[in-house]
This record gives C-alpha cells, sequence and structure tokens, in this order.
C-alpha cells in the first residue's frame, strides 16, 4: 500500500522533519509540500540535509492535489482558520500544531488566552500521543499532533497515574528543560546568537500552554510545568517531582514502569546502576522517535524524580505524527521511525 | 535457571552459570554476583562505583 502524502507548511523545522521521514517510508509518497515564502523552491534549500535525497519543489497552498493524509505544520492559529477547506483535501488529517490538541474550549480558552475559532471540532481530534490514545488512533480520521513539553511530562508520569501510586494530597511540579528548535525556523530577539548562546533562560516558570495538555490526558488537576531553555538545538528533558504513596519501593516503582511500557515500542525504560547511561539524556536521542524515561525515588520523603526524555522535533512532533499516520492508516507502527539516533554526537 | 534481580525486580534467565559468576540484569544493567546455584539460583548485587558530581 503506499499512501499519497502531503504537507502544509513544510519550510519549518517540524515540516523538515516530516518531509526526512516520509522520504523513507515504506509506504508513503509524499504527494506536495507547502510553504508561502518559499513556494518555487527545492526544498532542500531549506532542508539542506534533503540535498539529493528529492527534487521535490514547495507549492503554494493553492496548488494543493486532494490527497490520502495531509499534515498540518503551520503556525499556532493557522489550522483552525482553514480546517474545513483542508478538510476539502484528504480524508485523513494531522494537524501538528496546538490548535485540537484540548477538547475542552473552556480549556482552550484559559491556557491560550482567546476564543477558539472552530470549538465544534475540538471533540472530534484525537491527542496523538499513542501511548495514552492508541486505541482512539486506529480509529481516528484527525489526529492533533503533542506538544513536545507535554509529551515529555505526560510520559514521565504516566506510569505512576497507571498504577495508582501518586499521593492526591501533593502537586506535581514538572521541571522541563528544552532546546533552542522548540522555537521554530524564525528568528526572534532572544535568538540572537549573542543572546542565546550558553544561557540557561527560565522562559516560563508557570503558565505553559502545554501543562494543559498534561492536565488533559492524564486526568491530574494538580501538576505545575516549568520550562528552562537550555543551550542545545534538539531535546527535551522532563523532571516531573511527585510524591508517592507511603511505603512505596523501589521495586513497586520498576513494576509500575515496566506495565506500562514494556510493550510500547518508542519507549525505554533506563535506569541504570552501571555505566555513564544511567538516566535518560535527550542528547542520544536526537533524530530519533524513542523516548528514554527514568525514575529515582527517595525513600524517606516519598518523593520520585520520574524523568523523561525525547528530541522535540521528532517525539515531540513529526515522528510522533508519522506514528499517528500509521496507527490511523493502519500500517505497521514503527514503519519509517527505526532510526535509533547517534551515539556519539 | 531463573531469578529475580534484587535490584529492580526484573526477571533473569540463566544457564550455565557458576558461583561467583558476574551477570547483568538486562533491565536496569546493574551487576550481579551468582551467589548460589543450588538448591535455586541466588543473586546479589556487586559492587560498583558510584557517580559523584558534587565537588
Amino acid at each position: 500500500m503506499s499512501l499519497r502524502a502531503s504537507i502544509i507548511g513544510a519550510s519549518g523545522y517540524t515540516g523538515g522533519e516530516l518531509l526526512r521521514l516520509l522520504l523513507f517510508h515504506p509506504n508513503v509518497e509524499i504527494a506536495q509540500a507547502t510553504s508561502e515564502s518559499h513556494a518555487g523552491e527545492y526544498v532542500y534549500q531549506q532542508h539542506p540535509n534533503l540535498r539529493k535525497r528529492t527534487q521535490l519543489q514547495f507549492v503554494s497552498q493553492a496548488a494543493l492535489q486532494p490527497c490520502d493524509v495531509l499534515f498540518l505544520a503551520l503556525p499556532h492559529g493557522e489550522s483552525q482558520k482553514n480546517l474545513d477547506r483542508y478538510l476539502g483535501l484528504a480524508p485523513r488529517l494531522i494537524d501538528l500544531s496546538a490548535d485540537f490538541r484540548l477538547r475542552d474550549p473552556a480549556l482552550y480558552q484559559r491556557w491560550y488566552g482567546e476564543a477558539h475559532r472552530s470549538p465544534d471540532r475540538l471533540a472530534q481530534f484525537v491527542y496523538g500521543l499513542p501511548e495514552v490514545q492508541r486505541a482512539a488512533m486506529r480509529q481516528a480520521r484527525l489526529i492533533s499532533g503533542v506538544g513536545c513539553n507535554a509529551t515529555a511530562s505526560i510520559l514521565a508520569l504516566l506510569p505512576l497515574v497507571k498504577a495508582g501510586l501518586l499521593r492526591g494530597d501533593q502537586p506535581i511540579i514538572v521541571d522541563v528543560k528544552t532546546g533552542s528548535s522548540e522555537g521554530g525556523a524564525s528568528a526572534n530577539p532572544g535568538s540572537h546568537h549573542p543572546e542565546k548562546s550558553h544561557s540557561v533562560r527560565a522562559y516560563a516558570p508557570t503558565g505553559h500552554r502545554h501543562t494543559a495538555e498534561v492536565i488533559q490526558e492524564l486526568g491530574l488537576s494538580n501538576v505545575h510545568l516549568s520550562m528552562t531553555a537550555v543551550d542545545v538545538v534538539r531535546g527535551v528533558l522532563a523532571a516531573a517531582h511527585a510524591f508517592v504513596q507511603p511505603g512505596t519501593t523501589d521495586k513497586e516503582l520498576w513494576r509500575a514502569y515496566r506495565a506500562a511500557y514494556n510493550t510500547e515500542p518508542f519507549v525505554r525504560i533506563v535506569k541504570d546502576r552501571a555505566g555513564i547511561h544511567r538516566v535518560p539524556d535527550p542528547k542520544i536521542l536526537a533524530g530519533s522517535n524513542f523516548a528514554d524515561v527514568g525514575f529515582d525515588l527517595d525513600p524517606e520523603s516519598g518523593r520520585v524524580v520520574s524523568l523523561a526524555a525525547i528530541d522535540n522535533l521528532m517525539k515531540g512532533a513529526a515522528g510522533s505524527a508519522v506514528q499517528a499516520m500509521n496507527l490511523m492508516c493502519g500500517l505497521e507502527e514503527t514503519a519509517g521511525l527505526e532510526f535509533p539516533g547517534l551515539h556519539p554526537l | 535457571m531463573s531469578a529475580n534481580c534484587p535490584e529492580c525486580d526484573g526477571s533473569l534467565q540463566l544457564n550455565g552459570v557458576i558461583a561467583g559468576e558476574i551477570v547483568v540484569c538486562p533491565d536496569c544493567g546493574v551487576d550481579l554476583e551468582v551467589t548460589a546455584v543450588t538448591p535455586s539460583l541466588a543473586l546479589a548485587l556487586a559492587p560498583t562505583e558510584a557517580e559523584d558530581w558534587g565537588e
């Protein structure tokens, strides 16, 4: 089976990763890739890693033809403005933006500070994180992409939630370190090299929008994210600080993490007592769809530090989107996503 | 022969090991010493070097 897939907004970083993944996907042919600002250019002129791998040229959205699967890799707010038109182009759609991640319009209003333009459509989308929504994703026609920081936070906390180990009377604090590619391909004063280089910048100590996805997908109310940008290009490391029921042991935590992830194709438990790779580190995940998850328990206080590392552009965006396409279209879930990352890097 | 890892409770299938042998848990990567093979397989944590970045 060969699906014809098109990408709207393909000149950005997530669009580039979608192109890289889909070019080598065994079941997909890329039909079109759009960019309004680069229409007519070869895609390798924006994504130099794809030189000599494709002669595809960007087209304008006005030139889009019907296809089997449509990916939207647009800036926030664009998908919800034009969704009806996009739905006329393909029977299956995956939106990588934040526009359709939240099911409740009130939650969207609270975290995004404005009313949603297509509130009736919100409930039609399935949140595209297979570790939480796999069954629904297999039946879906509309899937929302995931927030990268939300993905790392959810994967860090999911085993504890599933096993019922969290204390309900304690808040959960997730300290998230992020790479600069989260900011997208457009420059801003904060991304200027003399300002950004070597900085450790707490850019959203409270109030980050991805918090809403964690609340929605895990059913938690007392969870709080703090975001810090660090001096790497790719990668997210979420360190979730949570308190577990008194008497919880390390082995119980191991069982909970195994129960959550032993059958997951892209989640690995990393908690080694030996060697130099004892805890998750996003560095070795660059370009890969894997998420590495680990934990440590302070038995005296009952504090668990649960760690999850991902590549924000992969498991946190384009990789998850391709995984979502695989599930939605009945393909092998891991197709096109087997790259394990590089070491050393 | 099988036994559980004393560190992470993961299951290890071991054949042909002898007492005193060091094996590695496939789940948590800890070094384990085979302390007995009869009447049943027994494993204990082997000493490992700790990481200390606190200086």
